[in-house]
């Protein structure tokens, strides 16, 4: 049977966040369909890669290592990605739907006219039954969208083609080793016989690339502030109430667009997915995109001054107050009844 | 100084950002007919950078190619009215139900009809399909570069283009030989506003399909005024393998689409009073949420 194969994106020598979480969906797509998980790093200096790799059950990493690979480019990765699944045939192909997996992926689907569904947010086995041609498809992959912004979630199947493709958001899959000692095999490829020099055109003149140091998708309580919290000193309120009681400060989009906080802290299909204990929405009138970033807390509480506002439908606590009363009050009495 | 033929790829697109009450049918499918067809955000981004280029080299063209049924005319008559010099419509039946590779197949034929192209640009996504593919596409299938997240052309020298690119925790400059395909992003400077005067110059831009519904005592109007026709190309304009097209070209079949309807949950609703707010806080400590 063909495989499952991740494009693990390296950055400084660590395989990104969103290729962790992909290559534990991988091993479970793998475990499922009966056949081998594989994986590809492309980069400079990556004779320790495999031990951040295999250890999720990846059977084999095929390395690519040339110092003119690093940091991405999208032809020369194009080209050793595309003639290796010419080569390799896998049946499915996950990338991040990252910067540079939304670079890379929609190039190679086309080059290998396979199709390509973007920002799934689950993956699953199914079969499938086609009328016209009185076809039945087994094992297929269904990827689970939003489109529409937001408003639509689509089933889309490729039942002939292959890969099957698809890209994934950081945080949407759990990321979980399989066994610190996996036995997988690493393939070392010769770079020159996937790439032309062609492919080298793009000069890179400056980069400036900085790993985030918020680990808002780790916290076990997100306090989240919304357009509604009405300007960026209000949000100081969020970020004492996220000290005292130990989570981290989120954001709807329209905060961020305010400027009332950094974009690396919006939650929803534009920004990071968060799965926390408590959610506490501040201002966040629940807009679908903002929703699909958080409703699967364990338990949400919303402080709105609209009792209408969309997000209350989902909340465990429906607080109709001023988030500029509520939130004082909040740290209030926390700090008294913790004592 | 070089002129620069430049093309953007610009799509209508639902206005899904604004999908309030009334733009869910009560059956729960989407009401299109609410919500109202716009040019996709992203997309006037492109136009912009586009007609940055244009302002600053003269004697350089824009034009706008679209991919939609016959009302996304308007596409084309928007660009014009804020400094494009022209553009086609690509419209036929045979293109419905295109996934982004069929698209970007359809576009880039055109494309290779239209010709001698140094600079395409294309907004980072479409607000409704959502998937950012298009672009990358279009560059594969022309064997062009692609430069994806494009803020803004630092420099443009002969055949060399710099440009800062925003990624998703960093930015990047690069520079690269044309022809190319550049993506841009939201982040980049808005889209000029319409010209009053192109406005009154451009009002009347019609295609032929749309000629054909209008008065026959305007038909001098068109004959003098060759600008204001918009070409309307059809599957039979461009050279195209019909196993590539439409529904049978696109290798991603829509399954099912299921609409997001809010499931309520049983929620406590208190107000800002101290003793609701102290009694909330108590349960969340004793149910170990907090503390
Ligand atoms: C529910 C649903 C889900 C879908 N999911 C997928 C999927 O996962 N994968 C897939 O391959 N297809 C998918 N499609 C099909 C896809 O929406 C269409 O192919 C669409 O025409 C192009 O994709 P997009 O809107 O995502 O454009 P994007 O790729 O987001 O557009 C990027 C840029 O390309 C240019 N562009 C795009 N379309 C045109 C056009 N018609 N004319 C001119 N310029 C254009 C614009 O500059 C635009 O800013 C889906 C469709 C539906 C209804
Ligand atoms: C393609 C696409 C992607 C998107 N991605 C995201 C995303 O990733 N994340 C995201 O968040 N959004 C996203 N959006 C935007 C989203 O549609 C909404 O516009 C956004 O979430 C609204 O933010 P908000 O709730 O803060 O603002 P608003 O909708 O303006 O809501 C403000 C709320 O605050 C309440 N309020 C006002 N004053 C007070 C007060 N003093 N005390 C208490 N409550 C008060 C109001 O009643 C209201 O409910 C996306 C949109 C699109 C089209």
């Amino acid at each position: 049977m063909n495989s499952v194969f991740v494009y693990c994106e390296i950055e400084d020598g660590h395989v990104a966040e969103v290729s962790q979480e992909l290559l534990t969906k991988g091993r479970s797509l793998a475990d499922e369909l009966n056949c081998k998980l594989e994986a590809i790093a492309i980069g400079h200096q990556l004779d320790e890669i495999g031990k951040q790799i295999i250890p999720y059950g990846v059977d084999t990493l095929y390395i690519a290592d040339d110092k003119r690979l690093s940091p991405y480019q999208t032809l020369p990765h194009t080209s050793i990605v595309v003639n290796l699944f010419k080569e390799e045939q896998p049946q499915i192909a996950l990338m991040g739907a990252s910067s540079v997996g939304r670079d890379l992926g929609p190039r190679v689907s086309s080059a290998l006219h396979s199709g390509l569904t973007a920002d799934c947010t689950s993956l699953v086995i199914g079969d499938h039954f086609d009328k016209k041609q009185d076809k039945n498809y087994e094992n297929l992959l269904y990827q689970i969208r939003p489109a529409f912004g937001g408003n639509i979630i689509a089933t889309i199947i490729n039942p002939d083609c292959r890969p099957q493709m698809a890209t994934v958001r950081e945080g949407v899959m759990k990321k979980e080793i399989r066994d610190p000692k996996y036995k997988g095999k690493e393939v070392k490829l010769d770079v020159a016989k996937y790439v032309s020099d062609t492919d080298f055109v793009v000069e890179i003149i400056e980069r400036h690339v900085e790993k985030s140091k918020l680990n808002i998708k780790g916290a076990p309580i997100v306090v989240a502030g919304g357009y509604g919290m009405g300007s960026k000193e209000n949000f100081n309120l969020l970020y004492e109430l996220a000290d005292v009681l130990g989570g981290e400060v989120g954001a709807s989009r329209a905060a961020v667009d305010a400027g009332y906080t950094a974009h690396e802290r919006q939650i929803g299909q534009t920004g990071v997915t968060v799965r926390p204990k408590l959610y506490i929405a501040c201002g966040i009138s629940g807009q679908i995109q903002h929703r699909a970033g958080m409703e699967e807390s364990a338990q949400i509480i919303a402080i709105n001054t609209d009792p209408e506002a969309p997000i209350n439908a989902i909340a465990d606590y429906v607080i109709n107050g001023d988030v500029a009363e509520v939130i004082p009050k909040m740290i209030k009495y926390y700090k008294k009844n913790t004592k | 100084m070089k002129a620069y033929n430049i093309i953007v790829l610009a799509k209508q697109v639902p206005d899904t950002r604004n999908v309030g009450k009334d733009a869910m049918k009560a059956d729960g499918t989407i009401n299109r007919a609410v919500l109202p067809a716009i040019f996709n955000p992203e997309d006037l981004n492109a136009l912009e950078q586009a007609l940055r280029i244009k302002d600053k080299f003269p004697g350089s063209t824009v034009k706008i190619l679209t991919m939609g049924p016959g009302r996304a005319a308007d596409i084309i008559r928007e660009g014009l009215f804020r400094g494009a010099d022209g553009g086609i419509l690509l419209t036929d039946r045979a293109f419905a139900g295109s996934d982004t590779l069929a698209t970007s197949y359809a576009l880039g034929q055109a494309l290779k009809k239209m010709g001698n192209i140094d600079i395409i640009i294309a907004g980072r996504q479409a607000i409704d399909g959502d998937t950012a593919q298009v672009g990358p596409q279009v560059a594969e299938k022309l064997g062009m570069l692609q430069i994806t997240y494009v803020e803004e052309v630092i420099e443009l020298k002969d055949k060399k283009i710099t440009v800062k690119r925003r990624l998703e925790n960093g930015v990047e400059t690069v520079r690269c030989p044309l022809p190319l395909v550049m993506t841009v992003n939201g982040t980049a400077p808005d889209c000029r506003a319409r010209n009053a005067k192109r406005l009154m110059q451009y009002k009347h831009a019609k295609t032929v399909t749309e000629l054909q519904k209008e008065n026959e005592d305007y038909t001098h109007m068109y004959n003098d005024r060759p600008d204001l026709n918009i070409p309307e190309w059809t599957v039979n304009d461009i050279e195209t393998d019909p196993s590539q097209l439409g529904l049978t070209g696109s290798p991603t079949k829509v399954k099912t689409v299921e609409n997001v309807v809010l499931h309520a949950k049983d929620s406590k609703v208190i107000s800002a009073l101290d003793e609701e707010i102290e009694t909330m806080m108590i349960e969340l400590i004793e149910s170990h949420t907090i503390g």
